[in-house]
This record gives structure tokens, sequence and C-alpha cells, in this order.
């Protein structure tokens, strides 16, 4: 895998991760290149795009679009599948995610996926996994923002 | 202190979070630029400010800033500062901040190196967890390199959470230090067979992306992931197995047969559509194609008969990959893939495409075609409809027009293709009739008069001026008709469409060429018109050119305006001639006799080089020889820049010869008189006994030429069906003739048989003009590979057993009871065995021996960057009691001085950030500055501590030095034999020598001694000789030639030579003490 986006219908990023090093003038240029293809295509047709040397394979969800640009020999079934994971992730974090929550949570979006893809390999397939991992990461941030709040003096 | 912090929560209260940023950013939708500027500068004054939560509050935004595409690589030092926070919720967004911001070129990463690997260690399995999934976003070489080792570690982690993340890493810390590879690949191994199911599949993905490189190298692990796959229910596993598989069969055949069972029963079983498609994807790879072949074309046609246009089009596109192989399987299909061109989705129908390209033959080329020219039609958008024309084009034109049975069908085609409204491939169309009329002689009647139906209706094709790129195939119409005019049915009427005031509403190029075809044509027609008693028409025809040139003379065009004015006179001249009966045809058809003949592009190569021509010879006196000391390097120089030395024969880079022979091409596409040539242009149609073809030829006459406005191609594929039914009639006839002459029985199968590729011949003798290749053209070397690609460096055998030399960068420690002496305070030192790190390292021990207590200090340097040293001090409690208040101290010399926080004295020692409880240890880091590292150098430092036992406590003190050598400013870096004799060469360096005496051991053990103890890396052995370099971290080069004849002796050059001198002696030193 090389990147994820997360963009509105709009044409608003909502979330980008690169896997590999890429120079910012060069990200930008994929981004509005990803969100102009992407948004112009009908619905109802198929997923994948070819582009380049990748193989760009987005999918909707309501209101936003997940794209994801694999290498030529990855498997663009695989790549939809671990869109869907991701967003069962969300899903299941956020309860019956949207695109709100991945805005104003923008960092847990990633957290989430941290945990699920690592350097651009499936890092974890289980969902229980994922899940416990997250939560208890949370656990620890949540006690320590207690400890946070509480008076120093 | 109290204050300070009442007024960090209150600031805290003022300031927004990123939920406020948020939705201010929606709220100032009309100038969020504006807005967005007010925040940064918020942003900026809290990352002023001490309280960490104020800043990872910031940093947290600023995160947020980041992926709405603002640049924040200034807020990098805070990031940094954020990430190195105790506190998970910190550090959480630090890590993340980083990952999102940082990239190899950020220099503060340097400053991380000992922030990450403390992480790691981190008993806080999250804490080790965010580091990991930091790191992999922006690991660079160096801290591939230096945390190699921490990571391998980590692969062995208790907890799977650790472990998985370790496994996949690794793999980024291969790319960035390719020689990690070798000795970390056994634990990577192992780890295939992990417990945990996700550990086993970080592995099991982490060997295939490996191996999908450079697979050879993975063959021995088949067996292994052969049970895997058999044993794995996991289909994310199974697919990654699959696809290995899919790399490794090419190599070893027998795989194959092996693997053909579990796949077959897979591809029946599973329900899973990415599974069965990774399957069929490796059946077209390896090679199963005898046994499962058929099976997977079967899927394939159910994959896109489904309703699923994803699956759809996965399915064609594995059936191009089959195609490629395999063409037999695919074009029973036929029906199934001209279907999908009707599908609404373009992706599709441009794959469908694609397959029909592979799928044409004589037989249902003109059918295909058909079918497509209706698709021109009705298709919506120019984009998708350019690529129809482009394909059909292809198609038609592949392999030297192989598949083309009647030109004029084709040429047919091509007029029709010139009705697109606003295509852009004007260009392309007019280059095929040129190609087509040039190189087919027998086509050339029916070219012409079809071209000249083109230029007299040329209104239809400039509808909308220049902008439309379809009036380029008037170029092509008005040179066919100039050039072939002998060929015209009336000249004189084409003459005078050409001549048309519209005309000079094209383009130049364009004009151009209708001024001097115009020329050819007035020049057949005086020819036409000579011999006749009534000499009007040729009279007219001056005429006509006298009137209507003039307009062109005013060209803004310069070719067109010197074209026409050069013609004009020669006209005027002509007119005069005229006028006095005087016969000028031949005179003037004499300006454009001769036939042009395809050239072949690479003709000019093949001309041989005459005798005596010796490009390199130089043509005046060389300039003199420069000075002697120039000279050298020069010639060492030019291997690498060929452009300085070499006459520019040589290879001039790819890019640049891409770039040449596109502009070449693009030049000869647009030269009349230069014909490309298509690959494999050897097939010559041969004149055959051809008695079938006359009735054909017969039927042209027919063919109502006049009327542009309607569709003729249809009536070619009537025509072509009619043709070939009669000729099939006639052989039979013939067959049944012989049959009955011969009363043979056998021939019946013959007349139900479906007529085969060789019954259709060609409707006319073409002559297909070819050019020939040059014999020594050269193989093309495109499978190179990339040489930037990072899995180029990865192709590194993994079954030879590692060497020393190998071995990652390890931090040991000493260990204490090696040493005898229990005097007070002393400080040994002993350089610590670290090959290949970049950092070197020094190694201290201290030990004291103090009523019971028993402390092991284990002092390591890091070296970071030119004037900077990190040393890290490991403290051992060995004593049974309690130890606190750790105060450390050193005493600063002029050169190299420990780095106080701001605002402490020269003299005041650092708080060691931890107690030791007894047993425990633990590792603290001092930076120093140092100025000069030519001179080795000792420090004298105290240690204050207090030692709590159960009823008092004393407060003690422990002396100490520290011992920098100049070996340990040494780096050890890679450097290439041609670098390195370029290097040599300079001669900016000093030389100096030292013999090593009573050394007797293997040479290679006393290299990797000296990569080991003195970091240095091994450039080029040769028997008994070895040419070795090391860099200081100021950015001296150290070279060292070690040569052993009865003793060793080493000759060094280096341009520090005081350095050098020390790093020699420390040398000595080492093989001293063994």
């Amino acid at each position: 895998m090389r990147f994820l986006l997360l963009f509105s219908r709009q044409g608003r990023l909502r979330l980008q991760k690169w896997y590999t090093a890429i120079s910012e003038r060069e990200k930008k240029k994929i981004i509005r290149e990803m969100t102009t293809m992407v948004l112009a295509r009908q619905p109802r047709t198929c997923n994948f795009i070819q582009w380049k040397d990748l193989k760009i394979v987005y999918k909707r969800y309501a209101s936003l679009y997940f794209c994801l640009g694999v290498e030529h020999e990855e498997n663009e079934l695989l790549a939809l599948e671990i869109i869907h994971r991701y967003v069962e992730l969300l899903d299941k974090y956020f309860g019956n995610v949207c695109e709100l929550d991945i805005i104003f949570n923008f960092e847990k979006a990633y957290f989430i996926l941290d945990e699920f893809l690592m350097g651009g390999e499936i890092q974890e397939t289980s969902k229980q996994i994922v899940n416990r991992a997250i939560e208890s990461s949370d656990m620890l941030q949540e006690t320590m923002e207690e400890y946070m709040s509480k008076p120093a003096f | 202190m109290a204050l300070k912090i009442v007024k960090g929560s209150i600031d805290r209260m003022f300031d927004k979070n990123l939920q406020d940023l948020v939705r201010g950013i929606r709220n100032h939708k009309e100038d969020e630029a504006k807005y967005i500027s007010t925040c940064i500068d918020e942003i900026k004054q809290e990352l002023k400010q001490d309280n960490i939560a104020v800043k990872a509050n910031a940093v947290c935004k600023l995160t947020y800033l980041q992926m709405l595409g603002y640049d924040v690589s200034w807020a990098a030092f805070n990031i940094v500062e954020v990430m190195s926070s105790s506190k998970f919720t910190y550090k959480r967004i630090g890590y993340l901040a980083a990952s999102q911001c940082f990239h190899e070129s950020t220099d503060v990463i340097m400053l991380t190196t000992n922030q990450i690997r403390k992480d790691l260690s981190s008993p806080n399995q999250y804490d080790t967890g965010v580091a990991l999934t930091g790191l992999s976003c922006f690991v660079t070489p160096d801290l591939a390199r230096d945390l190699a080792n921490d990571i391998m570690t980590l692969m062995s982690h208790t907890k799977p959470y650790i472990r998985k993340k370790a496994v996949l890493i690794m793999y980024k810390v291969f790319l960035k230090y390719p020689e990690s590879l070798r000795p970390a690949f056994p634990r990577l191994k192992e780890k295939l067979e992990d417990p945990d199911p996700g550990v086993q599949s970080a592995a099991v993905n982490v060997i295939c992306e490996l191996a999908r490189r450079n697979p050879k190298n993975y063959l021995s692990l088949a067996p292994l992931f052969f049970k895997l796959m058999t044993s794995s229910t996991n289909n994310w596993v199974l697919i990654k197995i699959i696809k290995l598989f899919g790399a490794l069969t090419p190599l070893e055949p027998r795989l194959g047969k092996k693997l053909i069972e579990p796949l077959t029963n897979l591809i029946h079983s599973t329900s899973a559509m990415s599974l069965l498609y990774e399957c069929v994807n490796t059946v077209i790879a390896g090679e199963y194609w005898e046994s499962v072949g058929n099976l997977c074309v079967q899927k394939l046609r159910i994959l896109i008969e489904d309703s699923d246009q994803n699956l759809k089009y996965l399915g064609l596109l594995a059936m191009s990959k089959i195609l490629k192989t395999h063409p037999k399987s695919v074009q029973s299909h036929k029906d199934l893939i001209l279907q999908c061109l009707d599908d609404k989705d373009e992706s599709i129908r441009l794959r469908a495409l694609d397959l029909l390209y592979g799928m044409v033959s004589k037989k249902n080329l003109m059918e295909i075609v058909k079918k497509l020219m209706l698709h021109v039609d009705k298709a919506e958008g120019t984009t998708y409809r350019d690529e129809l024309l482009t394909k059909i084009i292809d198609i038609c034109s592949q392999s030297n027009y192989q598949y083309i049975t009647n030109f004029e069908w084709y040429i047919s085609i091509l007029v029709e293709l010139t009705r697109l409204e606003g295509t852009r491939h004007g260009h392309l169309i007019a280059s095929q009739m040129l190609d087509v009329a040039i190189r087919v002689k027998a086509i050339r009647v029916f070219a012409v008069a079809q071209m000249a139906t083109l230029l007299d209706n040329a209104h239809l094709l400039t509808g909308n001026t220049q902008r439309n790129g379809i009036c380029e195939v008037l170029y092509a119409a008005a040179w066919i008709c100039g050039e072939f005019s002998e060929h015209l049915e009336n000249p004189t009427q084409t003459l005078e469409a050409m001549l048309r005031p519209k005309v000079a509403t094209l383009p130049g190029h364009i004009q151009a060429v209708y001024v001097q075809n115009a020329a050819k044509l007035f020049a057949t027609v005086l020819k036409g018109e000579e011999g006749n008693t009534d000499s009007t028409a040729a009279q007219e025809a001056s005429q006509l050119m006298i009137d209507r040139l003039p307009l062109f003379v005013q060209s803004a065009n310069l070719e067109v305006q010197e074209r026409a004015s050069c013609i004009l006179q020669l006209v005027k001249y002509i007119q005069k001639l005229q006028q006095k009966d005087v016969e000028v045809a031949e005179e003037v058809n004499a300006l454009f006799a001769g036939e042009l003949n395809p050239v072949a592009p690479k003709a000019q190569k093949k001309v041989p080089v005459p005798e005596g021509l010796d490009l390199d010879a130089w043509i005046n006196e060389p300039p003199s020889e420069s000075e002697s000391e120039d000279e050298q390097p020069k010639a060492i120089f030019a291997k690498e820049e060929p452009k300085h030395s070499r006459p520019r024969h040589t290879e001039v880079d790819e890019k640049e010869l891409a770039r040449r022979r596109e502009a070449r091409k693009q030049e000869q596409a647009n030269n009349p008189f230069y014909i490309k040539a298509s690959p494999s242009s050897q097939k010559v149609y041969q004149e055959a006994p051809g008695v079938e073809h006359i009735p054909v030829v017969q039927i042209d006459l027919n063919v109502p030429l006049k009327v542009p406005g309607l569709p003729m191609s249809d009536q070619y594929v009537k025509m072509e069906e009619e043709r070939r039914q009669k000729e099939r009639a006639e052989k039979k006839k013939k067959e049944k003739k012989k049959r009955k002459e011969k009363r043979s029985g056998r021939g019946k199968k013959h007349d139900s048989a479906p007529e085969s590729e060789e019954d259709i011949t060609p409707a006319h003798m073409v002559d297909i003009v070819t050019e020939e290749m040059p014999e020594n053209a050269l193989p093309s070397d495109d499978d190179e590979r990339d040489p930037t690609d990072p899995h180029k460096a990865l192709d590194i055998d993994l079954d030879k057993p590692l060497a020393d030399s190998e071995k990652l960068p390890v931090r040991s420690h000493r260990a204490a009871e090696a040493q005898k002496s229990p005097t007070d305070g002393e400080t040994e030192n002993a350089t610590l065995p670290e090959p290949k790190k970049k950092s070197s390292k020094e190694k201290r021990e201290k030990k004291k021996d103090k009523e019971r207590d028993r402390k092991v200090y284990d002092i390591q340097g890091n070296l970071q960057d030119g004037s900077q040293v990190v040393v890290s001090v490991i403290f051992e409690n060995k004593c049974s009691s309690f130890l606190k208040s750790m105060e450390f101290n050193v005493l600063d010399s002029l050169n190299s001085k420990l780095q106080r926080p701001e605002g402490s004295g020269p003299h005041d020692g650092l708080v060691v950030p931890f107690q030791l409880p007894p047993g425990v240890s633990n590792e603290a880091r001092f930076v120093f500055t140092v100025q000069s590292i030519v001179m080795p150098q000792k420090l004298k430092g105290t240690l204050t501590f207090i030692v709590k036992n159960e009823d008092d406590s004393t407060h003690e003190k422990l002396d100490f030095k520290l011992h920098f050598t100049c070996t340990s400013y040494l780096i050890t870096t890679p450097c290439y034999s041609d670098a390195f004799a370029k290097l040599l060469e300079s001669g900016d360096l000093k030389s100096s020598s030292v013999r090593l005496e009573g050394v007797n051991m293997p040479f290679h053990h006393l290299l990797a001694r000296i990569c080991f103890h003195h970091h240095f890396s091994v450039v080029e052995r040769i028997d008994s000789c070895a040419s070795m370099y090391s860099r200081s971290i100021q950015g001296h080069h150290v070279c060292l030639l070690v040569k052993t004849v009865s003793t060793v002796s080493i000759d060094a050059k280096c341009d520090e030579p005081t350095l050098l001198g020390n790093v020699l002696d420390e040398i000595k030193q080492t093989f001293s003490q063994c």
C-alpha cells in the first residue's frame, strides 16, 4: 500500500496516510488528482482505477470516499476488503460512524488506522484484537487525562 | 512553582483545543486562510510555553492543519519535544504528528534516535507500540541502522502486540538499511511459526513483500510456506502466500506441480472472491496452465458475467493477462467481451477494448471494427471516443497491417473516422493515411479518389476552425493527392479545391503542403492537357494558380509565403511560355519526378562509416597538456562524467535519448517523406497466383466515391462476406472436381469445417513496402531495473552463514567480572566492538568495590553530528542498598564540554532522572560538545549519590574518567571502490604508515577486527591486500591499505594527519593487546 486518503464529496480531505516517503508537493499533487478523478466517477461503476503505476481502489461510504493507492501486483479485492475493515473498525469505535466523527476526532481515526495497518501492510486481521488494543491505549490516555486535570497543588 | 502551574492551567482554559479549531474553520468558510493564519499565530505562542499539555494541544492542532495542506515543518522541534514527553497521552500525539509531518530530510529526526530507543525499551507496551508505529512512517537510513538491533530484539518480545509491530517495521528497516536483512532473517523466519496468528501473518506479509522483489533468495522457504498454505484458514494470509508462490514458481517448476492440487481445491471451494482471484492470477503467472487453465477461464467467465462491476472489471483484467500467453483460450469468449463494450462503466469498456486488440484475426477484424465504429458513433464524452479511435487504428495497424485483407475498407474506415468531431487524433489518422497510401501501392488509386473527395469537402472538417485537430487529415489528403496525382480522375477540380480562399484559415504547416501539392497537381494538369489542340484548359489552370496564389504569398507563415511566391513566379513564367505555344509540361513535371520510397528509421545507422573517417580523431591539435597534477584525477573522473572528457558520441543518458527519439518520431510523423517502420516489418505479402482477386478490383469501380456523407466501410464488410463465400464456393467446386477426379471420399470434412485463418486470402495483392531493420540491432535492455528501486538493495543471499562483520550493531556491555582490579574509582576503557554503526561508541567500565557496594558503570559514547557527542551511561546498582539523588558531573576541558541545561553554571552537575533499587540498572544520556576531534581525550568526572539503607543514608561519590578515543569519532561509512580511488588520487590526503609486529591471525580476522574495533569498512579486498575506509564525524576521510606478507603493514591516508596518527596508534594498541 502506498497511501490512504479520506475525502468528502466536496473534495475536502479528511485523513491522509502515506506509507512511502514523498515530498509535500508530490503529496498535494496526488491528493488533487485523486479527488478529481474519484469524484468524477459515475455511480455504479467499478471501484478500481489504473493510475500511473498504481491501482487506485476507492469506495464511498455515505458522504465519505475512502481511497487506497496500492501497487500493481496487489489484489484489488483485498484492498477493498481493507477499506471495508477500516470502516467497520471506525464504526465499532465511534458507534455508527459519520463524517463529523472523523473530522472532530481525526487523531483517533489515525490511531485506529495505525493499529490496523502499519508501514503499508496489514498488521492485524482480527477486529477484536484491534479494538482491544485501541481500548487499552485509550484507557491509558484517559487515566492520564484524569491525572492531569487534578489540581497540581 | 505552584504559581507557574496555576498560570499554566489558566492559560489552558483560554486555549483553543482541536475541536474548537475544527469548529472555527467550519465557521469561517469564506476567509478560511485568514482564520487559519491567526490560528497558526496562536499555536506559535502556545508552543513557546513550558507547559507540555499546552504544547501537545498545539501540536495536535498543527497535525490537523498539516492534513489540510498547511506547512508545519517549522514546528518539527516542538513535535520532538512532545514525543519525548513521559505521558502517554502526549507521546501519542507527538508520534502521530511526527509520522504525519516528518520525512527523510527533516533534520530533527536525528535528535530522536535516543528518545525512540528509550520508548522501544519502555516497560509499557503501548509506549513501544506508538514508537514503532511512528517509526514505520519516518524511518530514515540512519535511524534504521541505529535502531535495527533494538527492533530485532523486540521481535522476540513477550507481548504479541509488540512482536507483530516489530516484524512489520523490519520490512521498512530492510529497505532503508539492507545490511540488516541477513542478520535479522533467521529470526524473521522463526516468526512464521509464531504461536500468535497476528505475528505469523505479519511475518508472512513481510517475507511475501521481500520475496516478490527478489524471489530467488526465498526458494528455500517454499516447504514452510507450503505447510502454512495447507494449514491456514485465514484468507488474508492465504492470499499473501499464494501471491508469494506466484513469484516463486517461475523459478522452480517442480513447485508448480506440487501446488496444482491445493490451488485447484481452493479455486473450487472458496467463497471469497479475493482469494479466488488471487489463485487465478497465480495460475496465470505460473506453470500450471495445462491442468487448471480451463478451470480458470471458466471461473473468469463467471466473474465477467457477474452483475458486480468490480468482478467484471477484474475478470477482464485477468483475461488480458491470459491473452498474452494463451490467446486461444480468450478468443473463444469473444461474444462476452464484445458484450462488455456495451457496459455503462467506462473502465470496463476500456478493459474490453484492450482485450479486443489481442483477439482480432483476419477473419473477425472487419466485424470487430464494425462493432467499434458503432460505439464511436454513440459514444459520449470525447476521451472515451478518442480512446476508441486510437484502439481501432491500433487494432488495424498492428503487426504491419497483418490482419487487414482489404485496404479499401481500411481507407474508408479512416475517412469515416475523420467525421468525428473534436477528436485530438487528427494526426494519427493522417499518418495512417499517408502510411497506407505510400506503402500499399495497389491502393493508391482508391486512396487518391477518397482524398480528393475529402479535399473537396474540406469545409465539413474545418467547421469550427483550427482548434479542431481533425484538420490534420487535410495535410495527408493534400499530400496524397499531389504526390499520386497521376491517379486522379479530375485533377483540375482537385486543384481548384486546394486553392480555395478558405484554405488560408488552416494552420500554416497544412497550407504549406497545400501550396506545394497544388504545384504538383498543376504539373499533372499540364501533362494531361498536352497534345490537345485546344490549350485553353491548360491556360485556365495557369490563370487559376496566378489568381489564387497571391493569397498565400501574403500568409503570415514564412513557409507558406516562401513556397507560394516561388511557385507564383514559376507559374507566371509558364504562362508566358504557354502564350507563345511552347510545350512546357515535360519540364514542369521534371520538377516533381521520382518516387519516394519509405526509409527505415534506423537506416542512417546502417550507413557504413567511410574508410579513413575517425570520429574520435582530433580535428585540430588537442589543447596542450595541463599541469600534471590535474591529470590523474581527470582520468578517474572520466569514468563517471563522460561528457567532460570524451567526445559526445558516447552514451548520452537514457532520458535524453528517449527525448530525442520522441522528437525524431514526432518529426517523422509529420514528414510525408519519412515512413514509420512497424515492428516486425519483415512480412511482405507475396504475389500469389491471384485469379480470385480480379473480381474485387472490378468492384472498386462501383464504389460511389463521391458521397462522403455516407458510411462506406459497411459495404466492404458485406462485400468481403460475399467474396469469401464466393471463394469458398469456388474452392468447394474445385475440391469437388478434384474429388470427383480422384474419387476420394475423405475430403468431406473440409466442406463443413469453418474457414480457418489461412483460407482467407487478401482481397487484393498488397505490396506492403517495408523497410529493412539493421541486422545488428541491439537488444533492448528495458527490463533493467530502476536503479533507484529500494528493493534492488535487498537482493541478498539469505542462505549464506552470517559473517562476523555482518552482525547488527549491538550495544553490549562488558561483563564486570572480567575485570580483576578492584581499585577505587579507576577507569578503564576498551572500545566497544561495534561494526556498522554510524555512531561510534566507547565503553568504559568502572568499578568500585567499597565495602559491599558494587556498582558498574558502562559509559557509551554515541556520536551524533560534527560537534555533538551523546554519551549514554548505564548505571547498575550492584549493592543491596537503594541509590538515589544521583548527580553526574564532568570537569569540562577547553575542547569538550558537557551540555548543561540553560541557566546552570559551568560546574553544576546533572541530575540523573531516576533512582536505583538494588540490582536494577538504567541508562542516562549526556550530551557533550566537542570542538576538535583530532586528539584523543580524557575527561574526569564525578558521580555523587545517596546510599539509602534501612536505618540511615550516606552521601557518597565516585570518580571516573571518560576516554574519548579518536577511533570513537569515526563512523563506519560504506565507500565504493571508484569513489575510493577518486579520493586517493585527489591529492588532498596526507599519508602515514604503521607496521604491526607479531600479529598472526588469518587475514579476514584481522580485517574484521579493524572493522569491529575501529569502525572501518572494507572497500575492496584482493588476496592478502585490502583497502578500507572510514569517515570522522567531521567529515575527514580515512583510507587504509592493509597488506600482509610476513608482517602486517598498514598504509594510511587522511586529510588530517594528527587524527590519522592517533587512529593508527589506537589500531596498534588493539593488536598489541591480543
